[in-house]
């Protein structure tokens, strides 16, 4: 028996998928769901598991996403570091790039990851075409690692400037620091990311060290209390790009399981279009404080390397193109000064939450209008703490927004789902179809605990003809860990006119990228069914600042196609054409994908379960759309055949999540377990 | 007229916001001119029909435009009715750039687009980029010597670039003919008319959905509303008097502060602005038009309310008395280039310096308020063509009752990134020696200011010529409610063993630079608040041990080492 868990840890609970079978025989599945163990996240990983049943001994690979990182950086709960710079420029990780937080208002501030009294200055400069202006000082550099490791310094950061262009400086540095400093946190700037931009590859760098030492005794853990309880395989860890690492590995580029979390959801909801016949959609994961967004085009989840974890903080590794919007379930809902009905930007959060949580909440939320309009069932809300009356939660919007407003209660909570309706898709818009694609070609796929409660209206407001709820909606991110494969990326700057570019040069950067990559992902062999490869640049024309993703079909492309799949990406992005301008090559970029073998998603519901349409109908309950009361059908998404037809209203409830199907749209079940919805 | 429901105005008010948000980004990813592209010196609205009045404006947008753009299309509707501009058409696109029309200097180029619905005008889109040149004097418009304004470049009327769609050729022939760097400013035309489409599509989308009627409806009572908030913040502010100064350091040409006097009345629901008391017209590029004064003030206004939406309402309770025969109400042809960079930070410099009297949770201590334009121009003989590099660099923003001002935080009238060393060191032939957090600069207060940037960067080739427009190098961002004045702005020039200080400090134009020469820059700090004495011991000595204040510097100013 060949059993393989994706394990992801989230904010709230710990999700587990696991698949089991029998050489040649049928696939099973078991999924568990537990808190996640906040002060050590390895306590919930091994809960999950014993809580599917099994034992970590009857593992055969465990693959997992961690949100370790993230939340170091985010709470700041980061090991000490300290960085080795070029004289002059110790405060460029403090000066970011003369930004505020907000377009308007000039309160806010900002800290960066690294303190000043632990950013030394050696002498050394490198200059932008790669010559040496001053060589390293190396006295200096002994003098200032030795000071930070006397400062208590757990890792170690040397961002020298132009270190993309000419890295020996950083080489050598990084050689003198770990003879004179044994340590396995040490981060060349130029190593993670060669790429120019000190301040963005400066704050890569440190975001890198300030969770290498966190990772590392995380993973550490984990290994060592799976193997005291009898594990001996293989552990792959998920990062932000999508794909997975050998655990072994996955320390020594710590950043980039930041964001991890996000990505395997997108990752999911590739497979499961793979396996759909569908290749473009949305994908849409709402929670209570925010909501994740993505687009897959062609069936590839966009990756990009522009993410910004938090103001000051951006993280420039290529990663899924994952944009976080901040509304969810807990967005409050008021009425300003003006009478005007808002929805967001304030949130009640996850504490005290909604109303309806029973934690102490008293302004109304899109999760209390939810429950007021029956689209929710209180009965069913998994964070409730305390139960609170609906009579409560009607009281705080008559008495917040109805009486105000002059609506019932009713036309006040439909407002505020409307309204936030309306705000999401304006938000989903700007990061995903006002670059130049048709509503009419996507799909919105929709998971998370919230994502299958709105996706419907929210399909409407934005064009889109269909939602997919997957079969399991709420182990979306667990799927992912399932599903993904082995992936490595590599990104080199070139930043010259193509028309100038030695393409001998260009085939050269792409092979040793592809052969660097491939020897990482090799080292999981056994795991991997096929190996694949893709190349990329991105591109501008000569005087811009942005870049365009153009993708290259083969390492050895000439000139002229180079020129003409630019061209044919920015007229799809901007409807403009340029000839009178050169295009120029900024980055070239090589992924290299060890693909895994696929998972049937029809396994992920339990066929014997699903054979009687009227088995699934639970009864019915008071839904309110469309400005009136329904008696909308419940069904049970476990029992539901494939086939099965379900006309709105109804609510289709399963464990993990609840889904809308307002009135006039229509939800059948797939053969592999999808609710597909034409709204 | 029967009332709108409140769901429909609200879903309504999203859209129109959503159009102008898609308006400013794809003109922001699409442009060439990096001011446009990485400094997002551009904005994007809807303008009523009739009088132009700001229906919504983009949230993205570079805060100095917030009041300007209405003015523009107020303009131009009347230069049409006037017939001194062509009547619109469908597909038209009206190129302006004069700044006594609605503008702020030469080079912020707008662009209006009429909508039409069933063959009648319904709406006007315009937006404003900032063109890298625009002919005059010296390269990039900023002269600090001009004392007309066609010494700083071309100044275009309305006219069609766009008629029906199709560009006039022979219109562009002119403009290239007349500007620096011609060969890309195609891509920015485009792009900036690209987004005004985006626009008119998305606009289109909530036509077809509420009907022309509706969206009118809406668009009345939405402005009423805004207005109706506007007051009730307004309401919030203790009646009074709130009298301010703020001081521009030169003209560029005459060397004497130009002095701007507030007196800011609040009574009932209204805020009353009066700037008579202020400096006559100047020789020198520092007068603003009375656009550019009037969206200071709303700038400033938005920067205390920051939740306020972006419409015509919300500033119509805002009385703001032009300011006639003050260097804030500049007429042909007073030179312009400084307002909308320097004149309208001052400006609103004095807008939170007398709001924090009345409101001081509210509002901080005065910010660096300079966007320090440094730009070099030269030939690179290892490449043998011509450059003109621009370096802006914020300063330290004023503490506050909240905590202490951030450090290199951008203009207030922009939004804008610094460019990288490492990008400005590719394309042009400098070496950067130094780009650091200037010590010591902001203001000490029970919050201190945040801190200014001290960089120095080297010519390494040939020959190049300097020019500066920035300001507070005379007296620096004051401090409030007992805290400390923020540092002023330094410029040096170091020639072998010479330093050279520009006359005027902060402004300056054509000094010439040679290979080995160097130009070093210290921005200002923020103003500090409250008194010194209420800083919590821990923070002064945290402060020491970054560095941020030498040891002596901290007793002096609060009184106990750190």
């Amino acid at each position: 028996m060949r059993r393989v868990a994706g394990i992801d840890v989230g904010g709230t609970f710990t999700d587990l998928l696991l698949t089991e079978a029998e050489p040649g025989g049928p696939l099973r599945v078991r999924l568990a769901k537990v808190p996640t163990t906040v002060r050590n996240q390895a306590g919930g990983v091994i809960a999950a598991i014993e809580a599917a049943g099994v034992a970590p001994a009857d593992l055969g690979l465990v693959i997992h996403g961690t949100t370790a990182t993230t939340n170091a950086v985010l709470e700041r709960k980061t090991a000490r570091v300290g960085l080795v710079t070029t004289a002059g420029f110790r405060d460029v990780l403090e000066l970011g790039r003369r930004t505020r937080p907000k377009p308007y208002g000039l309160f806010g501030t900002f800290e960066p990851l690294i303190p000043r009294e632990l950013r030394r200055e050696v002498p050394e400069r490198v200059m932008a075409d790669g010559r040496v202006h001053t060589p390293l000082d190396e006295a200096a550099l002994r003098a200032a690692v030795l000071a930070l490791r006397e400062a208590g310094c757990e890792a170690l950061v040397i961002h020298f400037l132009h270190a993309y262009a000419n890295p020996a400086h950083e080489l050598r540095a990084g050689e003198i620091a770990r003879e004179i400093w044994p340590n396995a946190y040490v981060t060349l700037g130029h190593a993670l990311l060669s790429e120019f931009r000190e301040y963005e590859r400066g704050t890569t760098a440190s975001v890198n060290a300030a969770v290498q030492p966190i990772l590392d005794r995380y993973i550490r853990r984990l290994q060592d209390e799976l193997r005291a309880q009898g594990f001996s395989r293989d552990l792959l860890v998920m990062n932000g790009n999508g794909g997975t690492v050998p655990a072994g590995r996955v320390v020594e580029a710590a950043a980039k399981t930041v964001m991890s979390g996000p990505a395997s959801g997108v990752m999911a909801a590739a497979a499961t279009l793979a396996q759909s016949g569908l290749s473009n959609a949305i994908t849409y994961d709402m929670g209570g404080t925010s909501t994740d967004v993505a687009l897959i085009a062609g069936g590839v989840p966009e990756v990009s390397a522009e993410l910004t974890l938090a103001y000051g903080l951006p993280v420039h590794l290529p990663m899924v193109d994952v944009h976080t919007v901040g509304a969810g379930g807990g967005s409050i809902a008021s009425v300003d000064r003006a009478g005007m009905l808002r929805v967001g930007p304030e949130s009640a959060g996850s504490e005290p939450g909604p109303i309806g949580y029973g934690r102490g909440g008293t302004r109304p939320t899109i999760t209390d209008a939810n429950l007021v309009l029956g689209r929710l069932d209180p009965e069913r809300l998994t964070a409730v703490r305390a139960g609170v009356s609906l009579d409560a939660i009607r009281a705080a919007f008559d008495r917040d927004l109805a009486g105000p407003l002059g609506l019932s209660v009713e036309e006040a909570a439909a407002a505020v789902i409307r309204l936030g309706t309306v705000h999401m898709s304006g938000a989903i818009r700007m990061v995903s179809l006002s670059r130049g694609y048709d509503p009419r070609d996507f799909v919105l796929f929709a998971f998370g605990g919230a994502g299958p409660l709105h996706a419907v209206a929210l399909a409407r407001e934005l064009g889109i003809p269909e939602v997919l709820v997957p079969a399991r909606p709420g182990l979306t991110n667990a799927l992912g860990c399932l599903v993904a494969d082995l992936r490595q990326d590599r990104v080199n700057t070139l930043n010259r006119p193509l028309d100038g570019l030695d393409m001998a040069e260009l085939h050269s950067v792409l092979e040793a990228q592809a052969a660097d990559a491939l020897s990482v992902v090799e080292e999981e062999r056994a795991e991997i069914e096929a190996t694949t490869l893709t190349y990329g640049a991105d591109m501008q024309f000569r005087g811009q600042t942005h870049l365009i993703r153009v993708a290259i079909p083969s390492p050895d492309i000439d000139r002229a196609t180079l020129q003409a799949l630019f061209e044919a990406a920015y007229f799809r992005r901007f409807q403009v054409r340029l000839p009178e301008i050169r295009a120029v090559v900024v980055n070239l970029v090589t992924s290299v994908i060890g693909r895994r073998r696929t998972l049937p998603l029809a396994a992920l519901l339990d066929p014997d379960a699903r054979t009687d349409f009227d088995g699934a109908r639970l009864g019915t309950r008071a839904l309110h759309a469309d400005g009136r009361w329904h008696e909308a059908a419940v069904y049970a998404r476990e029992r539901l055949p494939e086939g099965a037809r379900v006309e709105g209203p109804a609510v289709i409830q399963q464990l993990d999540a609840t889904t809308v199907v307002e009135p006039g749209a229509v939800a059948s079940v797939d053969p592999i377990g999808n609710l597909r919805i034409r709204v | 007229m029967s009332a709108i429901d409140p769901l429909t105005l609200a879903v309504i008010q999203a859209g129109l916001q959503q159009v102008c948000n898609e308006m400013d980004i794809a003109f922001s990813r699409s442009a060439f001119s990096p001011v446009i592209a990485e400094a997002d010196d551009r904005s994007d609205g809807i303008y009523d029909r009739e009088t132009g009045a700001l229906v919504a404006q983009g949230e993205y947008g570079l805060p100095v435009f917030v009041g300007t753009m209405q003015h523009s299309t107020g303009e131009l509707i009347r230069l049409i009715r006037e017939g001194q501009a062509g009547a619109p058409e469908p597909g038209d696109v009206y190129i302006v750039n004069d700044p006594y029309l609605g503008g702020t200097h030469l080079m912020d180029v707008r662009f209006a687009r009429p909508v039409f619905v069933d063959g009648e005008l319904f709406c006007w889109l315009q937006n404003t980029g900032h063109w890298p040149d625009i002919g005059g004097s010296v390269p990039g418009g900023f002269s600090a010597h001009a004392t007309e304004v066609e010494q700083e470049g071309l100044r275009l009327p309305p006219v069609k670039l766009f008629k029906r769609g199709e560009m006039d050729r022979e219109i562009f022939a002119i403009i290239c003919s007349n500007i620096r760097v011609a060969d890309q400013r195609i891509g920015d035309i485009k792009a900036q008319a690209a987004a005004l489409a985006v626009g008119e599509s998305r606009l289109g989308d909530l036509l077809a959905k509420y009907g022309r009627t509706t969206l009118d409806r809406a668009i009345a009572e939405i402005r009423a509303r805004s207005a109706d908030r506007m007051r009730a913040e307004i309401r919030g502010i203790p009646d009074g008097t709130y009298r301010s100064e703020a001081f521009v350091d030169s003209d560029g040409v005459v060397d004497e502060p130009l002095r701007i006097a507030l007196d800011l009345t609040k009574a009932g629901d209204s805020l009353t602005f009066d700037f008579s008391g202020s400096s006559p017209p100047c020789r020198g590029p520092m007068n603003s038009v009375w656009a550019t004064t009037l969206s200071s003030v709303y700038l400033a206004v938005k920067h205390v309310f920051p939740d306020m939406p972006i419409n015509a309402g919300t500033f119509a309770p805002l009385v703001v008395h032009r300011p006639e025969g003050t260097f804030l109400d500049a007429r042909y042809p007073r030179p312009v280039s400084g307002c909308a960079a320097e004149v309208s930070q001052r400006i609103a410099e004095s807008v939170f310096l007398a709001l924090v009297q009345a409101i001081p949770d509210r509002v901080t201590a005065a910010p660096a308020g300079t966007s320090g334009n440094f730009a070099l121009g030269g030939f690179d003989p290892e490449r043998n063509a011509p450059f003109v590099m621009y370096q802006i660099t914020g300063g330290g923003y004023g503490g506050n009752a909240h905590h202490d001002g951030l450090s290199n935080g951008c203009s207030t009238i922009g939004i804008s990134k610094t460019a990288p060393v490492e990008v400005m060191e590719q394309y042009y032939p400098v070496l950067f020696r130094r780009f650091a957090l200037r010590e010591g600069s902001g203001g000490a207060g029970a919050h201190r200011g945040g801190f200014g940037v001290h960089y120095e960067v080297e010519l390494l080739r040939g020959e190049a010529r300097a020019s500066f427009v920035m300001d507070h190098g005379r007296f620096g961002p004051p401090g409030v409610r007992g805290g400390a004045d923020g540092a002023p702005n330094v410029v040096r020039i170091h020639r072998g063993a010479e330093t050279l200080t520009p006359l005027h400090l902060s402004k300056d134009q054509n000094i010439a630079i040679r290979a080995g020469d160097r130009v070093e820059i210290m921005t200002p700090g923020g103003g500090g608040y409250g008194d010194p004495g209420g800083r919590d011991p821990a923070l002064v000595e945290r402060d020491v041990a970054r560095g941020y204040y030498r040891a002596d510097e901290a007793e002096r100013l609060w009184g106990r080492r750190g």
